[in-house]
Parts: C-alpha cells; structure tokens; sequence
C-alpha cells in the first residue's frame, strides 16, 4: 500500500500532455478485413481470391503469343497469337460470374465464383481466405476431337473446373495462394488421358514497388499425365495504373482458362517451349451512385 | 480500515482528472479531392476525438482505412498506394486551441498542433467553429492537405484525377467522457 500511494498520487497530478489526450482515445483496431491481397482477379492464367465488388464489370483482354523457340522466322512466337476477352461482373462483393471466349480451339467458357472467407485482421481475425470457384468449358471447334469426322454428342465438348483457392496475405508485399484443383472431362484424346485431373495449385505474389508486383504460379498434377503433357509455370509482372491492370508473363501453356493450362500443356519449359503473354483488366463500376 | 479509505480518496482523485475531458461521440470527415477529370469523395465515421474543456488541449484519431469510396477500386488504392493503411494505420491531430474559453456558446476559434498523416508530421494551423451547450460541444473546420506535404506521391498518369490538395472537412460531437 505505501508503494501505491506514491504510485495514485502521480496518477492524480493532472496531466494536460497530448499524448495523454490521444492513448484515451486510441482504441484497440477492430476486426477489418485485408485488402488487394493480389492486384487482379488473375494470378496469371489461373484465378486469385480477389473479387469484384458489387456492380463493377472487368473486362480482361488476353494473349499468348507461339513458342519463343519456334525463332526469328515467326518473330519468336509473336506472330502466332491467341486471344481471350472476357467479362467478369460482381453480382455482390462475395459473388462473381464470368464469360469468356478463347480463339484457341475456339473455347466458350463460363464461371462462378464464391467467396467463403475473408481474411481479416484484429480481434476477430481470421487467417486466410477462401474462394470456391467453378467453371465449364466448351470446345466449340472442330479442333475438340482428333478424328473430326466422327459423330461426338455435345457432351463431349464439355470441361468442367473446381477449385478452391485459399490464401494469406503475409504481409504487404507478399502474398501466396494454394490452388487445390478438381477437372472432369467427357472426352479424352487416349485412354491414357485420365478422365478426371487433379492438381495442386501454387501461387504467389511478392511487390517490389507500390504498383508493380511479380507473379508466379505453379498447377503440378496429381494424377498421371499422358504423354506430351506438362505441368503449367508461369511467371509474370504486374503493373498496375488507376482502374487498370497490365499483366505480362511468360508461361509454358497457351491457354488462358483452367481447362487448358491445368490439363492440356503441351510446352516443356526444359526445351524453350515458351510463351510470352499478357493480360490487360479494365473495370467498369455500373452500379448507381451508392451515396 | 483506514487504508481502503486512503485508497478510495486517492483513486477518486485520481479518476476527477478526466471530470474535464469530453469525448467525440458522433463524428464525420469528409474527403475531397477535385480535380479536372473527376470529384473524388470519402467519408469516415470511424474517428474518434478528445478535448480538454480545462485548457482547450485536443487530439484526433483517424482510422485512414476506414474512409468509405463510391468506388470499392478506390478505396483500395487509396490504403494501398497513398496512405499505405497498413503501414501508417491512423492519422492523428493533436494540438491547443489558442485563447482558450470555455464559456458557453458559438465562437469562432484557432486550433494549432501537430498533424501527423502519412507517417509524416507538420505543424498546423487551422480555424475551427466551436459552439458549448451545456454538456455538449461540437467542433466544425475546413482545411486543405496538401499531399506533396505527407510524401503522398500522384502518379504522372493520374495528375488530372486527383488534386495535389485536397480538402478535409471535420464535424465532431462531444458527451463528456464517462467515468
């Protein structure tokens, strides 16, 4: 008791410092959810847990250009160009949809896109987030088949993706992704294509500066893979300018959607079979103003 | 016996140091940037504030993340890009209004102190309408921030969306602070 009077009496000497002001009105952080844990909805080829918020439309334009390899006679891949344009849209913050058409083998493909959980910090934190992601394709070219003049029902042409992403923004610069992935196809080329693929999907982002960030992201298969198949690693370059993101990579697969680069990779990076790509998003807020 | 007593005297001394103190119990600020190609806008209600009704000494938090966008891509950038939320989680003001009094109703008043945004501190000087009712007071101001200040860096591209100054206005009700 002596030692607290002392102690009270300090405490009772009226004290006007503003640091003073300020600690009684700094309150513990509530619980708020981690932002641009990657800066697109893209990695690369594959998907990130960031979504779009309600009412705002993502128009993503891609290209993966031919094999590096293939010399300065095809311009080392840039005269053979494949493109995708898609439209994202965010029916809420946690619900995205997505269409797409891609010129190689003249793929249609659709997407949803839930979040589960948001990664947040404070006292309710939580250390990950979550995303369940779901998309089919369809082959709608004559390419879908080796022998195009048999008679395959439509079903044949259908690929189906499911995912779930998980990831943690460890700190402002670095974030990683695990991409557990699930494939069904109809139709195989051989029976030594397996009908369903696994593979486990990695990813991250590290950021150099504010506005550009460097990707790579890695899909192994679980399951076995036909000859000529391999696994997808890419690597690439965000840039980031106001409502737009620009994307460059190279990558060892040439299709842009998860039915493709998960399954159907064909580029042996060991052999320079390359390819240099992009992605540019641009975003659109439709929703009326909010305020 | 007498020791619980010597306790209870001193602790309530201790506790009749705040008697003076009122605390923000409503707040807003508003953002705003005007700039040729569009009006950016933000509000924070998440802010919290003290003063003095002894010696006018006042202090301002600002939780920079919880500023409110018509556009969630804004907003974002704004935490990721400009204020890097996450390194520099608040803003803060604290200072003294000069010539302080304490005397009821509407004054016009100058609240100077260190305003810290950005990581970065500057002296400032601003003027503020006061106006003490009974047991409450609200505080009404307008200033300019001019981000080059705060090491806020606007990228060349984005020079026609966003102004170098902005303007900050604040309108903060104050209950005195319960014991």
């Amino acid at each position: 008791m002596k030692l607290l009077v002392p102690v009270f009496l300090f405490f009772s000497i009226p004290v006007f410092a503003q640091d003073d002001l300020l600690s009684l009105i700094d309150e513990n952080e509530e619980s708020q959810p981690v932002e641009a844990t990657f800066k697109s909805t893209r990695l690369i080829s594959g998907q990130t847990t960031e979504m779009r918020s309600a009412g705002v439309l993502d128009f993503i334009i891609s290209h993966r250009f031919g094999r590096v390899n293939t010399g300065i006679e095809q311009f080392f891949g840039l005269d053979d160009s494949q493109v995708r344009l898609g439209l994202d849209y965010g029916i809420t913050d946690k619900l995205n949809i997505g269409i797409g058409r891609s010129s190689f083998q003249k793929i249609v493909d659709g997407m949803v896109k839930y979040k589960i959980l948001t990664q947040k910090t404070g006292d309710k934190a939580m250390p990950i987030s979550l995303v369940a992601f779901a998309s089919i394709a369809i082959k709608t070219g004559p390419g879908a088949f080796l022998d195009p003049n048999r008679d395959n029902p439509f079903s044949d042409r259908l690929y189906f993706t499911y995912q779930f992403l998980i990831s943690k923004k460890v700190n402002s610069n670095l974030s990683l992704q695990f991409t557990p992935t699930y494939m069904h196809r109809n139709l195989v080329p051989t029976s030594n294509h397996p009908n369903d693929v696994i593979a486990l999907g990695i990813g991250g982002r590290y950021k150099v500066t504010k506005r550009l960030a460097l990707n790579a992201e890695y899909f192994p298969q679980v399951t076995n893979k036909a000859f000529g198949i391999y696994d997808a690693l890419a690597f690439g370059v965000d840039i980031e300018t106001g409502g737009h993101v620009f994307q460059i990579h190279v990558t060892n697969s040439r299709s842009m959607i998860e039915q493709g680069f998960v399954s159907e990779t064909t580029g042996n990076w060991g052999d320079g079979d390359i390819h240099l790509g992009f992605n540019i998003s641009r975003v659109f807020d439709l929703s009326p103003n909010k305020n | 016996m007498k020791k619980t007593i010597l306790f209870v005297i001193l602790l309530s001394a201790c506790l009749s140091v705040s008697a003076q103190k009122y605390v923000s119990e409503n707040s807003h600020i508003r953002f705003y940037s005007s700039a040729p190609v569009e009006d950016i806008e933000a509000v924070n209600t998440g802010s919290k504030s003290v003063i003095d009704k002894e010696n006018g000494a006042f202090a301002f938090s600002i939780p920079n993340n919880q500023f409110e966008f018509k556009k969630k891509l804004m907003q974002e950038h704004f935490n990721e890009n400009y204020m890097e939320s996450e390194k520099y989680p608040k803003s803060t003001f604290t200072g003294k209004v000069e010539n302080w009094d304490a005397t009821a109703g509407d004054k016009t008043v100058v609240a100077s102190g260190q305003l810290t945004i950005h990581g970065v501190t500057t002296q400032v000087s601003t003027t503020a309408q006061l106006s003490i009712q009974g047991e409450r007071m609200i505080v009404d101001s307008t200033f300019p921030v001019a981000l080059a200040e705060y090491k806020i860096k606007i990228p060349k591209a984005l020079f026609y969306n966003i102004a170098d100054t902005v303007e900050v206005t604040v309108h903060f009700e104050y209950v005195p602070l319960p014991k």
